[in-house]
């Protein structure tokens, strides 16, 4: 039998090539209205009243008062489905007015006049003082460490944010099913049984009244983690309202402005150093924006604390982290799930200690990694085989890393100069802290028809990133069946068993690992031409120091992958512009299931790491987006990468199918660290922001 | 009344000359393939060939189509050309989320028909104008390129 990881034809290659693929947008129902929404101009005010026009019929509008509980559930509820009293952000969404005529709802909604009474707004996060969330934890003796140490450095990061710019944008149609009184959701989506909470908290029906089916779904990358699930009760309001079918399309400009982003944060960092140069301590103080309502805030601040020390053994740590509250759009869950801005702010830090210590990047690196058997900043364990020492040897040999940091560290002259970088960085495999044990449950399905294909049910979504495939290449390995025998549809929550949301790295190694056992069930009790099922449940037996929230302490994580990003470039002196050289990425994401899907994962996840890092700028102006649009939100082109090389470590974890880990947010890590060092070494100055774009490179000294 | 032809047939609209052709193709005439990814001519999801030529149908109103022929990714999909790049973009790994893809073919297609034998540095341009976040790229590069190189005599 072949190397499971040997790729195969995807199982939605065909559909997906020749546009048979249904996505969301491209669905007829019988009856289906067009819909808009009123969105608030303001960043804050009481709404002191609305005048609608005159509604032709057919025309619905629909409010707060159209939802039974009018808040949108998703870790906490704080935000309603419809602005009601008071609107905390532009963009919050107001009314949704729906119709036969997409124009004639688009006019409608322009016609409507709300008035507001405005209230003061926190438009900037310089400016926040209110913290949503706060997190912090210690390690060893901080205070000490400072008082004895031979010197000191502080440095402020800061990051931006950087929106998703999945190709297909939000959408959803909901329908209400008056017979039944049952609320029923198609869409595009990350998570249907997120969705499915969120509609029967809304509408007050359990869970049998509820349904949520997943259409193809045109990307993800977080951004439709939990926004689909204030999407869904809208729409599903409307539905219920009109007795209709209800389409909510968002344009690009309006799903830009109003959806989540990854967090922009600001990164005070002050480290302790003995005589050689070596780091004793280390305080980070970060706060992140959580926009108006907090929403996925608190699990994000969480990975953004944990990873804040980077890959290195940090004896003595405090670490504070303040989510905080703004009259800005909200921000959730980006592929990272604020990793990226600590790595960037621990990478850059080292590449500046170096230069301090005037030792090269990697040479001062080796002076702190973390190996197999340390602790953790929260006091659990590296239990498995950190292979960072064979992932710089391998980027070594691929990239020639330090011979070319060696020639581009000599004086350069004229217009175009070269430079080098490295990040090294790991990813937390699967939801932080005790999740999969305390909340998700997860259960997954294996049912054999009288013909002896296999379906896998389950309710892990495939947004591109070829979980479909994979799955199916898990469960035919496992019971030698041929590939093609093995079904997987897009999940509808009334077939499949609640195997937890698609996020956080988690699918491949949690649910995956259930199939391979439930695969090995199923073989054993395999009766040809009979029909059988196979339910299998989480069960947690690893090796761990329980996790405490409340303290901040113990393993957040069952297992790490980890990861080697080196970038060369050219920079343009008279531009600041800067043309990629190379790009080269090793990672250990444990067994690769199919390695030409790991690959796609690498590559794509790298170049939004890079874009993140240089040309992706995302800001607000006064509590409004300003870059809302492909024009002037400029995601990389395939003009603007370049031929690139990925090498994959085995080093397999025993928790996951066939020794696989989490895989597909590690890849967009370390792009933006990597991508700095390398200007900073073309340039000969020193950054401390992204996205680094030309002007910045420019204008610094 | 807009005349013109649609994947080989001879079509007409009754739809004013200012809609989008993208609406006028996915609504009148059903054909989803062409995608809406921004609406502003940024994203190329909705590229179809007009004479032979790359499009937009986002930002193209229909009376710009009047005697031309417009093809859809559904118009091109029964070609050899096509089964080559079918074969082609799943052996390179080059589709994920999909949504692009309708676009990246027409825009291969349009590529190919006019340089059969691109280098790598033409089809990262030919294909500049369609915008892909999932797979950085490289891959769909690499599927137009084994096209190109296994399908001599077909473009």
């Amino acid at each position: 039998m072949k190397d499971i990881g040997t790729p195969v034809e995807k199982k939605d290659h065909r559909m997906k090539m020749s546009g048979r693929a249904e996505y969301t947008a491209d669905m007829k129902l019988k009856g289906m209205l067009y819909s808009s929404f009123v969105r608030s101009e303001v960043p804050h005010a009481l709404i002191k009243s609305i005048e609608l026009p005159t509604l032709p019929d057919g025309y619905f509008s629909v409010s707060g008062e159209d939802v039974p509980y009018n808040h949108c559930s998703c870790i906490t509820d704080e935000q309603p489905v419809f602005a009601d009293k008071e609107v905390m952000f532009i963009g919050e969404a107001i009314l949704l007015i729906c119709g036969p005529d997409k124009d004639m709802v688009k006019k409608l909604c322009e016609e409507t006049r709300v008035i507001y009474e405005e209230l003061p707004a926190v438009t900037c996060l310089d400016d926040a003082t209110e913290a949503a969330i706060h997190y912090d934890y210690k390690k060893g003796d901080v205070d000490a460490a400072f008082s004895s140490a031979a010197s000191t450095y502080s440095e402020t990061f800061r990051t931006g944010y950087q929106e998703q710019a999945y190709l297909e944008p939000q959408s959803v149609v909901g329908v209400w099913d008056d017979k039944e009184g049952k609320a029923v959701l198609y869409g595009s989506m990350q998570c249907p049984y997120y969705v499915h909470s969120a509609l029967m908290h809304a509408f007050k029906v359990d869970e049998s009244h509820a349904r949520v089916v997943q259409e193809v779904t045109g990307g993800g990358f977080g951004g439709k983690e939990d926004f689909p699930s204030l999407l869904g009760c809208q729409a599903v309001a409307a539905a219920k309202k009109s007795g209709h079918p209800v389409r909510i399309v968002l344009n690009r400009r309006e799903d830009m402005s109003v959806t989540t982003k990854r967090h922009p944060a600001i990164l005070k960092y002050n480290v302790a150093l003995d005589d050689k140069g070596h780091i004793t301590a280390l305080k980070a103080d970060i706060r992140l924006d959580s926009g108006a309502y907090p929403g996925l805030t608190s699990v994000v601040m969480q990975r953004t604390l944990l990873a804040a020390s980077g890959v290195y053994k940090i004896d003595n740590l405090y670490v504070t982290g303040n989510a905080m509250t703004t009259n800005l759009v909200n921000n959730g869950a980006y592929r990272g799930f604020g990793a990226p801005q600590a790595f960037f702010a621990m990478e850059t830090l080292m590449n500046h200690l170096a230069d301090k210590y005037d030792m090269d990047p990697l040479s001062y690196r080796n002076m702190h990694f973390v190996k197999q058997g340390d602790e953790t900043g929260t006091g659990g364990k590296f239990w498995h085989h950190v292979p960072i020492p064979e992932m710089i040897a391998k980027a070594e040999e691929i990239s020639d890393y330090s011979r070319k940091y060696k020639e581009y560290a000599k004086p350069q002259s004229g217009r175009y100069r070269k430079g080098i970088g490295m990040s090294i960085f790991f990813h937390g495999c699967g939801f932080t802290g005790s999740a999969e044990k305390d909340f998700i449950k997860s259960q997954i399905k294996l049912r054999k028809y009288a013909d002896d294909r296999v379906e896998i049910l389950a309710s892990n979504t495939d947004m591109g990133q070829g979980l479909k495939t994979t799955f199916s290449k898990i469960a035919s390995h496992v019971l030698e069946i041929p590939y093609s025998q093995i079904i997987i549809e897009n999940p509808d929550t009334d077939r499949v068993p609640n195997s937890g949301p698609t996020v956080a790295s988690r699918s491949l190694m949690i649910d995956g690992k259930l199939i391979e056992r439930a695969a090995k069930k199923l073989k054993d009790e395999w009766i040809p031409g009979k029909e059988q099922e196979i339910i299998e449940n989480y069960t947690e037996n690893r090796e761990s120091v329980p996790w405490d929230l409340s303290k901040f302490h113990g393993d957040a994580y069952p297992t790490f992958s980890w990861g080697l990003n080196v970038v060369e470039l050219q920079e343009d002196t008279l531009t600041g512009s800067t043309d990629l050289l190379g790009v080269w990425g090793i990672f250990d994401v444990g067994k690769a299931i199919d390695t030409l899907i790991m690959d796609g994962q690498a590559q794509g996840g790298m170049l939004q790491g890079i874009g993140y890092g240089s040309m992706e700028n995302m800001e607000s102006f006064k509590g409004r987006i300003r870059q809302n649009s492909f024009t002037d939100y400029m995601i990389p082109t395939a003009m603007d990468t370049v031929r690139n090389e990925i090498v994959f470590i085995d080093n397999p974890y025993n928790d996951g199918p066939f020794g696989a880990k989490g895989a597909g947010e590690l890849t967009l890590v370390g792009g933006a660290p990597a991508y700095e060092a390398a200007v900073e070494q073309a340039s000969g100055k020193h950054f401390s922001v992204i996205p680094l774009t030309p002007e910045k490179i420019l204008c610094a000294d | 009344m807009v005349e013109f032809t649609l994947n080989g047939k001879k079509r007409s609209s009754q739809m004013s000359p200012d809609t989008r052709l993208l609406d006028v193709l996915r609504e009148e005439f059903e054909l989803t393939g062409p995608k809406e990814g921004c609406g502003e001519g940024e994203c190329g999801a909705c590229s179809v060939l007009v004479d032979g030529k790359l499009w937009n149908s986002c930002i193209t109103p229909l009376g710009n189509v009047r005697g031309k022929n417009v093809i859809t990714l559904e118009g091109f999909r029964d070609s050899e050309e096509y089964k080559l790049l079918e074969k082609c973009f799943a052996d390179a790994g080059a589709v994920q989320c999909g949504f692009c893809i309708p676009g990246m073919i027409m825009a291969s297609e349009a590529l190919l028909l006019r340089k059969p034998h691109p280098t790598e540095d033409e089809i990262r341009e030919g294909l500049s104008g369609n915008l892909c976040r999932c797979t950085g790229y490289n891959m769909i590069i690499d599927a137009v390129s084994m096209a190109a190189e296994k399908g001599a005599g077909l473009w």
